[in-house]
């Protein structure tokens, strides 16, 4: 698996792209895989600011539903809306089309605790 | 953990494998979606060598089967098989197994993997008939090839006529050159197709003839996550979640799989359940808000009182709708009642609908 060096990562396979104070959340490809077929994406806390391991979401797959941590701590300001009719895209493209939220980082800082490509291919390897 | 014949085979494959009943089983190869169309409109084959086998021989075969069965054995005939639960005394129930009646004074009981030992401990307790019995379980491979083109996919592999075998039957063939196979028109996923027995050694020969015999049809492995939609889709209960030790037969809606028309282990009270009235009923419904229910949710009324639990759910691939079954009252149990499901922190408006949630064209 090729990952993204422009990409950071976390112990519970979400990856978080970073563009100024904004940073986009998805899961990885690992973690789609390990899910199965994707059937639902819910995300109800666009507005609210939530500190980082704090729950953001749901992701059900056939089998097995699954919370989605906040990597980071932030007001989140968008949902993918496009994962509420084809939750099946998270695993079609789970590094692009598939990004879940986008947050306005409280504290960047915590990036820094993050895991990087390599770490993250260790992890999962 | 346990092998079947084929567990190196399915690694092989590619298969994701999960531990099950103790045994490691292929839970999934391309996808559950996929898998579960792929039975649905083509054909696929599961390994569902984990099933328990249990022969019955001799003069006291059908006495203990008709003691211990909750269905009517004395009407099967050479070649039928038949569906029916294990009561226990306490109102609940032990297993669902099929009868396959070989002849007069032989019997093939097939129970779930998970119940393998209680089963026979069970019938062993009751074999007051001096009934011959042989747990043929870790000798036996089992492979369901369902579908609308099972038919099609193996004939080649047999001199027998599949397309005329009738629903829940069985005949014993030479099949892909293995003699003394044991075919069924049996599977528990709505769409048709056969049941094959035979002994462990002969597990790889009879995989690939079949593989190699249904390419043409498209023949791929399941595993058993489709196998869980399949029969959710049919409203088909699954042991351990929809049926245990303490459910009702008649409240999981296998009423007509018991029959008072002879004795067996609680009929007595079965009966007097039966004309009292049951309390509760396992129902199939749909959620009309979004979400997925799961087993273990709490089923709400409309006034907001928890009523019963959801036992099955999932995001049905062919019916493209959010499914489950659970209990509810039995006043509360008729097609079209208004009910939520506590999904988190929420709760989804449902409604009561009529099994099956899919229906064959």
């Amino acid at each position: 698996m090729n990952l993204s060096a422009d990409l950071k990562y976390t112990n519970d396979h979400e990856w978080i792209k970073v563009d100024g104070d904004v940073a986009t959340i998805g899961v990885t490809d690992f973690a789609q895989r390990e899910l199965g077929d994707i059937v639902y994406v819910e995300i109800e806390t666009v507005g609210e600011t939530l500190d980082k391991e704090e729950v953001f979401g749901t992701i059900e797959a056939v089998k097995t539903v699954s919370d989605l941590f906040m990597p980071v701590s932030g007001e989140v300001m968008e949902f993918n809306e496009a994962l509420e009719s084809n939750p099946e895209t998270v695993n079609d493209d789970a590094f692009g089309a598939g990004w879940m939220i986008k947050v306005k980082m409280s504290d960047t800082s915590e990036l820094d605790e993050l895991l990087n490509a390599e770490a993250y291919e260790a992890l999962i390897s | 953990m346990k092998q079947t014949a084929l567990s190196q085979k399915h690694i092989d494959l590619g298969a994701k494998m999960v531990e099950f009943a103790g045994y490691a089983m292929p839970v999934q190869y391309s996808g559950v979606n996929e898998e579960h169309e792929i039975v649905r409109n083509g054909v696929g084959v599961f390994d569902v060598s984990h099933m328990g086998e249990f022969m019955l021989r001799g003069t006291g075969a059908l006495d203990l089967i008709q003691k211990i069965s909750s269905n009517d054995a004395e009407k099967l005939f050479d070649g039928k098989a038949q569906y029916a639960c294990i009561p226990n005394e306490t109102g609940g129930i032990i297993d669902d197994f099929l009868t396959y009646r070989i002849s007069k004074d032989e019997y093939l009981l097939v129970v779930n993997a998970s119940n393998i030992e209680k089963d026979w401990n069970w019938l062993v307790k009751n074999n007051t008939f001096d009934c011959e019995m042989e747990n043929i379980s870790d000798q036996t491979s089992l492979l369901a090839v369902q579908g609308p083109k099972a038919a099609e996919a193996i004939q080649d592999l047999t001199d027998i006529d599949l397309d005329l075998m009738p629903y829940y039957t069985h005949q014993t063939c030479t099949f892909a050159g293995i003699e003394n196979v044991l075919v069924s028109t049996t599977g528990y996923t709505g769409s048709g197709g056969f049941e094959i027995y035979f002994p462990n050694e002969s597990a790889n020969q009879i995989w690939e003839a079949i593989f190699n015999s249904g390419k043409n049809c498209g023949i791929k492995p399941i595993g058993l996550a489709a196998r869980d939609t399949l029969r959710l889709e049919m409203g088909f209960c699954l042991y351990g979640n929809d049926i245990d030790d303490n459910t009702s037969p008649l409240e999981a809606g296998l009423g007509w799989v018991t029959k008072f028309t002879k004795q067996f282990t609680n009929a007595n009270n079965l009966l007097a359940e039966k004309e009292n009235g049951i309390k509760n009923r396992l129902v199939g419904f749909e959620l009309l808000d979004r979400g997925i229910p799961r087993h273990g949710y709490a089923i709400i009324d409309v006034n907001g009182k928890e009523i019963g639990k959801v036992t099955s759910g999932t995001m049905g691939p062919s019916v493209q709708k959010a499914i489950g079954l659970g209990y509810v009252p039995h006043s509360l149990s008729a097609i079209g009642t208004e009910i939520l499901i506590q999904v988190r922190n929420k709760q989804l408006k449902a409604k009561v609908v009529k099994l099956p949630f899919y229906k064959a064209n």
